[in-house]
């Protein structure tokens, strides 16, 4: 048994039943039969990703043919040229939900609404084209009221339309972990009169075949009116009232104390949730992993204390004063470790600025290799030919002489993981063609830029936890904290109340701002 | 000669009795002062601490009651007929001295002289 961790995929293995553990045996042992030349007693293990069964350790053990050997056999795990370690289990993991199919469940509510509005929009025109449909002999014509109605009737269909899609017509961004209570509310709302609108029509209309036309269109006119006021009022509920700031947000990123404060409005706890995460993925600098611990040179002398053993039970004075002094030497020993960590402050400082340094030079100086040519610059005489590159080669010429300043100053300050040589490049491509200078290529890795920049455009999307102790769906209140966590740290978003201000007002005449020099009178007495 | 915020001023005074001369239609007193509250400390030539902003001795006529009664250039008026003058405006102080209905004045006036003498005066009989 060797001592490196292995991804084993055994486990979801031998929880199974026997039964069906046989049938795989049957199974794997026809599949078997034709590699068994080139993996007979072949004892390493492939691990795989999960979902694929580990074919090779089912090939050498399905001529056993021991139904028993499930409950007694314990697993030989030989050398293996795969093993996956610790860090690259949770990168597996990350990858793995990064990559989750789309959920048909975040369709779900905009379908849902899609379908009500469409149906709403529809009933006043069923509501005018049924009658004609049906009873129109009987019908009493109505002339020039029916015809203003029409027209008021086609541009409130028409302002509805437009306003809907203006508003409600974009793609969900979010999803909750429970009902947007508004919208929900709404939605009901809509459903509830529209029911109860067809239901007085089927009732007092199609039944008994109404003749009275005119009463008809007024009727499909204000429910249209009734229509509009209800996206009045989901234009207030949703979109307006939250925009007046009433609470202030302090965002604080766990891991290393990064930390924004935001005004919002009145929200619920999942939406001010929602609103945080937009401005944090602009806000924040990026987290990275590799700046957090203290050096390691520090951390190990402190952890390396002083042990006392006391082997002797026997004495007395001596152990206590003996350990007395010991504990008095280790705390005298920790005052210098703030020591050390100053001058490995400074020093790692120092590095830094000498090597940032030697990357500008070197930045500056490769720009200096290329220019851009002029459309009316005159082409290349036969004397001085120049060999025309397209942005690409032209980056990939200039890239070689700072190459290595650029990976000396990334693995420095610890960024070498955010930045592969390819998007380095694709970045100088990008530089050279927006005529960029150095120190606009430059921005780009000098300072931490904020998460949004190194994110991959997947439609995935990122998966974020709410905790809180209140229900979600409560508005946000004083005190209140909640936090957002993903795998490796979380932000703890913490409420306060924005001061009620008392302005007072004091009115100054323009005219009354005089000055005049400082008196040194002398009056005779 | 300046004051402690809280602390209560100590100074050597001497008391000057003054006859206001009768001139046409006013009643004079033969000296100009300077200084108030309101007024700027710092171009008072006669004080030597320049935050001071008690009211000062100018100029003395010549002859005028003033010289007469002993009254010299560069004095601090301290008190005028027992109302106090070291924390007064420069139009209050003028008002104070230029009553009609008062013929004479009385001032206590302090100077930088009479503090040296008293000292002189103490180290000659030290046991008094």
């Amino acid at each position: 048994m060797d001592n490196e961790s292995q991804y084993s995929g055994y486990s979801y293995k031998s929880s199974h039943s026997r039964s069906s553990r046989k049938h795989r045996d049957r199974r794997d042992r026809h599949r078997s039969k034709s590699r068994d030349s080139s993996s007979r007693g072949d004892k390493s293990v492939t691990i795989q990703t999960p979902g694929e069964p580990l074919l090779d350790a089912e090939s050498t053990r399905g001529d056993d043919r021991d139904d028993n050997w499930g409950e007694t056999t314990t697993v030989v795990t030989g050398t293996s040229e795969h093993s996956i370690s610790n860090e690259d289990l949770t990168r597996v993991s990350k990858d793995l939900e990064e990559s989750t199919p789309l959920e048909c469940k975040r369709f779900v509510g905009p379908a849902l609404g899609g379908l009500l509005s469409f149906f709403a929009l529809v009933t006043p025109v069923a509501f005018l084209i049924l009658p004609q449909v049906l009873w129109r002999d009987i019908l009493e014509p109505c002339g020039t009221p029916c015809e203003g109605l029409y027209v008021s009737l086609a541009f409130k269909l028409l302002v509805l339309l437009i306003s809907s899609w203006a508003l409600f017509l974009r793609p969900p961004r979010a999803t909750l972990p429970r009902f947007f209570v508004f919208r929900c509310l709404l939605m009901v709302l809509v459903f509830l009169f529209v029911a109860s609108y067809w239901l007085f029509y089927g009732v007092r209309v199609l039944e008994p075949r109404e003749r009275d036309y005119r009463g008809i269109v007024e009727y499909a006119a204000s429910l249209v009116d009734a229509l509009l006021f209800i996206q009045y009022l989901a234009l207030v509920l949703l979109e307006v009232r939250h925009l007046q700031p009433a609470f202030c947000l302090k965002v604080v990123r766990s891991t290393d104390g990064a930390s924004k404060f935001y005004n919002v409005g009145h929200l619920s706890i999942q939406r001010a949730a929602v609103w945080v995460l937009d401005h944090y993925y602009s806000d924040f600098p990026v987290y990275n992993p590799a700046l957090l611990n203290l050096p390691k040179s520090i951390l190990s002398k402190k952890m390396t204390g002083f042990k006392v053993y006391s082997l002797d039970e026997n004495t007395t004075n001596n152990s206590t004063g003996q350990s007395r002094a010991m504990i008095a030497a280790a705390a005298r020993r920790r005052d210098n470790s703030h020591n050390e960590f100053y001058y490995e402050e400074a020093e790692m400082d120092r590095r830094i600025r000498k090597r940032k340094a030697r990357l500008v030079v070197a930045v500056e100086e490769a720009f200096t290799h290329i220019k851009r040519l002029h459309e009316d610059e005159v082409t290349s005489s036969p004397k001085h030919p120049r060999e025309v590159m397209d942005p690409r080669e032209a980056a990939q010429a200039i890239f070689a002489p700072m190459a290595r300043a650029m990976q000396k100053y990334l693995r420095t300050t610890r960024q070498q993981a955010f930045h592969s040589m390819e998007s380095i490049l694709t970045h100088l491509q990008f530089c050279i063609t927006h005529n960029m200078t150095p120190k606009a290529f430059l921005e780009r890795y000098l300072t931490p830029g904020p998460t949004m920049q190194y994110q991959q455009q997947n439609g995935r999307g990122r998966q974020w936890t709410l905790v809180s102790e209140e229900p979600v769906t409560s508005a946000l209140r004083q005190g209140l904290v909640f936090s957002l966590r993903r795998l490796d740290f979380s932000l703890v978003v913490t409420v306060t109340p924005l001061p009620f201000l008392r302005l007072g007002e004091e009115f100054i005449d323009p005219k009354s701002h005089k000055f005049v020099m400082r008196l040194q009178s002398e009056t005779s007495v | 000669m300046s004051f402690v915020p809280g602390q209560p001023v100590t100074a050597v005074v001497q008391r000057i009795e003054i006859q206001k001369l009768q001139q046409g239609d006013n009643l004079i007193l033969g000296f100009s002062i300077g200084g108030g509250i309101d007024q700027d400390p710092g171009q008072n030539p006669f004080s030597e601490d320049k935050t001071d902003k008690g009211i000062y001795v100018t100029r003395i006529t010549p002859g005028g009651p003033a010289d007469v009664a002993g009254l010299m250039m560069g004095d601090k008026i301290m008190q005028v007929n027992g109302w106090d003058m070291t924390m007064v405006t420069h139009d209050r102080a003028r008002k104070r001295l230029t009553k009609k209905n008062e013929g004479v004045v009385r001032l206590l006036v302090t100077r930088k002289s009479l503090e040296e003498v008293v000292k002189q005066s103490m180290n000659k009989y030290p046991r008094q």
